[in-house]
């Protein structure tokens, strides 16, 4: 390919619950490597819009393209294998299982180890050397072998993020990642956040403002389930139209 | 005229099926429980009223009686043994469930025998009434009367008081209904209660088709849940519905095609339910 | 001190029963038991052999809900319908048993996999209500159809070859118990590698989420019905097992029954351990059979006592109840061996 396509593109994606409306022709671009926040009021659509990036909803019209390539009738799963990975809003962990095995098991996903019955000790010992590395990575490798219950909230967010990046992402949803995290934990997730590998084009769905403007390089701002504008951090924390239908009811 | 006959038949069934399951749904989708010992209150109704009526009480009185005291019954079950489940699967809850239904089984036999128990029908309501087309059985006919009484009863609770209003709260949102400082606790037991009592009621009523004795917990648990399943969990209106679709195509199947009367419910339910996994109506309408 | 405590402490993991240096000494005790069965059972040798077609029965359930959690309440349908398929072969085709038993696995497998397709995009009561109605209408069928299957007569004039040609089935029940043994043996080891596989331990993370497996991109549709059809498959060899030492097979077979009983003996033993269907059901067996003597309502009343019990205090089961024995006796033998 000569041209170069943009990591992740929406045009005009549509979705209606009967008569309410989540997203009205939504468009969106990420750029490779791209830092994009997507803000908006409660009830703008920001869980919907994710979960039709994910595929989790089916849109009723419009096209997603992941590195230029269709994947809008895909599956969720088939989506992730793509290189589309997201994170939850609220932890979707393996509870019962040690850190280091869900790591595993989503590097065993993404190698297609998964369906192995008989014959795969090789291949698991190197998908739990790769979640260790991750864990290390994080600086929780003292905690590989506990289970994910064990861990204060904190951690497990922790957790989440790095099962998206065993999973190699191309493109990256994060929903609200520091979520419920108490402020003494926060500046671990912000470390986290930081080091998130350049290459990788994130988008990150955010309701805590501080959050946003100390990461995106851009920010879209969703009302009604429209983008309303898209902006600059600076350009949009002056935005008069967005601070009247966002900024304005929970500024001070 | 056989036909209407048969369809008589068919929607008294279905009447009994709806106000021993109605409480069902409604725990079912209140609570989250799979409560697999729902027929054994039902069961017990209808030994207790047995017992009573042998003591000479009247068929009225040893119903209403019946029903009350598997009302107690269920209270006292849902704050000793219902209530650690809540938090816990689907498995450990119809497990435990299983557990009771065994141990109740287990007791009313060694204190009744295993034979049929029967619940003599009232003077009033023995042997037949002119329908003008044919002579059909009183009691089966006072059965489709209380059966719609009851239904129009419910559906006034439910949709038309506070308490309903509560409990509709409740079933579509447990953690709002906590939040907003509704008492749910009593909630679940005062409703819990009043499901258990309405088994034993539909247990005592029912002894005419369901004949009461021991296995009986198991043997119509199946029905009972499929009706509940088919209704959509917690959707009283659609309990109704099914109950009746239920009762009618089952008494319907056996008089048409005999051949197939055992399996044509559970043909009816697959259809039913991999058409609609949540049912008929399914009580809360999911995003 | 300078370790954190909470880090230092064993993991769950590491306190269970058979984990650890000597943890190979574990397996030995089961396997033993029954292999020495065989030598001193004398006239409880077919007791011991239903038992084992009971536990190959309950490690299928295990399968499928304890590591999967898919609740199903109608895993006897594949007992049952393996049972006649292989009765059916040994009249209609051929007497020979293990054509008789991959026949009846298939058979199963078969149904196992039909039924899965149709079933298994539903969850919770739905799931559980669709098993229990596919149970039910086979149960139904099998008992209408008397000409296929001999209705409530059951299946009758079942002829079985000698095993490999050459060990009759004897009146005793000697070469029928170690068949079951053997089959027993290999379905076991196979699933105590699955369940340790990627493709189990995906299971795994199903049963806790299937939210995080769809988000790491597993297919999960695909993975139940696959863990759905190798249980059937299991309990299709169980029944296969049965009709064949039995030479018989009835509609008790299909019966919900035998998915609850089983249902009970797993929860006695343990779910997700694998051995813990083993340890249930041969308990079950032994003490339904010592029992015997009062009435069976006793019985009910104890096994039903005994679930609600088990559920509300000790969720483990009977191995539950052994790691924490052991764990106990691990800790007083350290306690006296650092003094």
């Amino acid at each position: 390919m000569t041209t170069s396509h943009a990591a992740l593109s929406v045009r005009g994606l549509c979705k209606n619950f009967g008569a309410l409306t989540v997203a009205q022709s939504i468009d969106l671009d990420l750029q490779p490597g791209a830092r994009l926040g997507l803000i908006g009021p409660n009830g703008a659509g920001k869980t919907s819009f994710v979960n039709l990036l994910t595929g989790m909803l089916r849109a009723d019209a419009g096209t997603i393209l992941l590195n230029g390539e269709e994947i809008t009738g895909l599956k969720p799963e088939a989506r992730v294998h793509r290189g589309l990975v997201r994170t939850h809003q609220i932890n979707t962990l393996l509870l019962e299982t040690s850190l280091r095995e869900n790591l595993a098991i989503a590097v065993a996903e993404r190698e297609n180890f998964a369906w192995r019955l008989l014959r795969f000790t090789p291949q698991w010992r190197r998908c739990l050397a790769e979640g260790e590395a991750q864990l290390a990575a994080f600086g929780i490798a003292d905690l590989a072998q506990h289970r994910v219950a064990e861990l204060p909230y904190g951690q497990q967010r922790l957790l989440e993020i790095a099962i998206a990046l065993v999973l190699k992402p191309r493109v990256l949803l994060l929903d609200e990642p520091a979520a419920g995290v108490p402020a003494a934990e926060a500046h671990a997730i912000h470390a986290a956040l930081d080091k998130l590998p350049a290459e990788i084009s994130i988008l990150m769905i955010e309701h805590d403002m501080d959050v946003v403007f100390r990461f995106a390089r851009e920010i879209a701002v969703l009302v009604q389930g429209r983008v309303l504008t898209t902006g600059t951090p600076q350009a949009i924390a002056a935005d008069p139209q967005v601070r009247a239908v966002y900024l304005g009811r929970s500024a001070p | 005229m056989a036909y209407l006959t048969v369809l008589l038949d068919g929607t008294a069934y279905g009447m009994i099926l709806f106000i021993i399951s109605v409480g069902l749904t409604v725990t079912m989708g209140l609570m989250r429980v799979v409560n697999l010992a729902h027929g054994a209150f039902a069961m017990i109704g209808g030994y207790l009223a047995a017992t009573m009526m042998r003591a000479g009480m009247p068929f009225a009185a040893a119903a209403v009686s019946a029903a009350l005291a598997v009302g107690v019954m269920g209270a006292l079950a849902e704050l000793t043994l219902y209530r650690p489940l809540y938090r816990r699967g689907e498995l450990a809850q119809a497990l435990m469930t299983f557990g009771l239904t065994f141990v109740t089984i287990a007791a009313l036999t060694s204190i009744f025998g295993s034979n049929v128990k029967p619940l003599p029908t009232p003077q009033l309501l023995s042997g037949l009434t002119n329908l003008g087309f044919t002579a059909y059985p009183t009691y089966r006919l006072f059965l489709i009367g209380i059966g719609g009484i009851m239904a129009l009863l419910l559906w006034r609770l439910i949709d038309g008081t506070l308490y309903g209003a509560r409990l509709r709260a409740a079933v579509d949102n447990p953690r709002m209904a906590r939040a907003v400082g509704m008492d749910v606790n009593l909630l679940f037991t005062g409703t819990f209660a009043a499901g258990c009592a309405l088994a034993g009621l539909g247990g005592v009523l029912g002894a005419d088709m369901l004949p009461i004795e021991p296995y009986y917990a198991l043997r119509y648990l199946v029905i009972f849940l499929v009706v509940v399943a088919v209704g959509g969990i917690g959707n009283f209106k659609g309990s109704f519905l099914a109950a009746l679709a239920i009762g009618i195509v089952s008494t319907v199947g056996t008089f048409l095609l005999p051949g197939a009367s055992a399996y044509i419910v559970y043909v009816l339910v697959l259809v039913l339910l991999l058409w609609r996994p949540h049912g008929l109506l399914p009580a809360r309408s999911a995003p | 001190m300078t370790v954190r405590p909470d880090m230092s402490a064993p993991t769950l993991a590491q306190l269970r029963l058979g984990a650890g240096r000597f943890g190979w000494a574990w397996h030995v005790l089961p396997w033993g038991v029954a292999l020495a069965t065989y030598f001193v059972a004398g006239a409880y040798l077919t007791l011991g052999t239903a038992a084992l077609e009971m536990i190959l029965f309950t490690l299928s359930i295990d399968l499928a809900l304890g590591y999967a959690g898919i609740v199903t309440f109608g895993q006897a349908a594949f007992f049952g319908v393996g049972a006649y398929a292989a009765g059916l072969l040994s009249i209609h085709v051929t007497p020979d048993p293990i054509l008789g038993l991959l026949f009846g696995t298939a058979i199963a497998a078969l149904l196992g996999l039909v039924t899965g397709v149709l079933i298994l995009h539903t969850e919770g009561v739905t799931l559980m209500m669709l098993t229990l109605a596919i149970a039910s209408m086979i149960g139904a069928f099998a008992a209408q159809a008397g000409d296929l299957t001999g209705g409530d007569n059951g299946l009758q004039g079942m002829q079985i070859s000698p095993l490999f040609g050459v060990f009759p089935f004897d009146l005793w029940g000697q070469t029928g118990y170690l068949y079951a043994l053997g089959v027993l043996f290999l379905w076991f080891v196979a699933a105590w590698r699955i369940v340790r596989s990627p493709f189990g331990r995906s299971l795994d993370g199903i049963r806790q989420s299937p939210r995080r497996m769809r988000a790491i991109g597993t297919p999960v549709w695909w993975r139940l019905i696959a863990v759905y059809t190798l249980a059937a498959a299991m309990a299709g060899t169980a029944g296969s097992l049965k009709a064949q030492t039995n030479q018989f097979v009835g509609l008790d077979s299909l019966d919900l029954l035998v998915s609850g009983t089983a249902l009970v003996m797993l929860i006695l033993g343990g779910t997700r351990r694998l051995y813990g269907a083993f340890v249930g059901a041969a308990f079950y067996v032994v003490v339904q059979d010592l029992a015997a003597e009062f009435d069976p309502f006793r019985w009910m009343f104890l096994i039903g006592g005994l679930l609600v019990v088990m559920v509300l205090f000790l969720e483990g089961g009977l191995m539950g109840v052994a790691d924490w024995l052991h764990h106990a006796a691990a800790r007083l033998w350290l306690g006296t061996a650092r003094k």
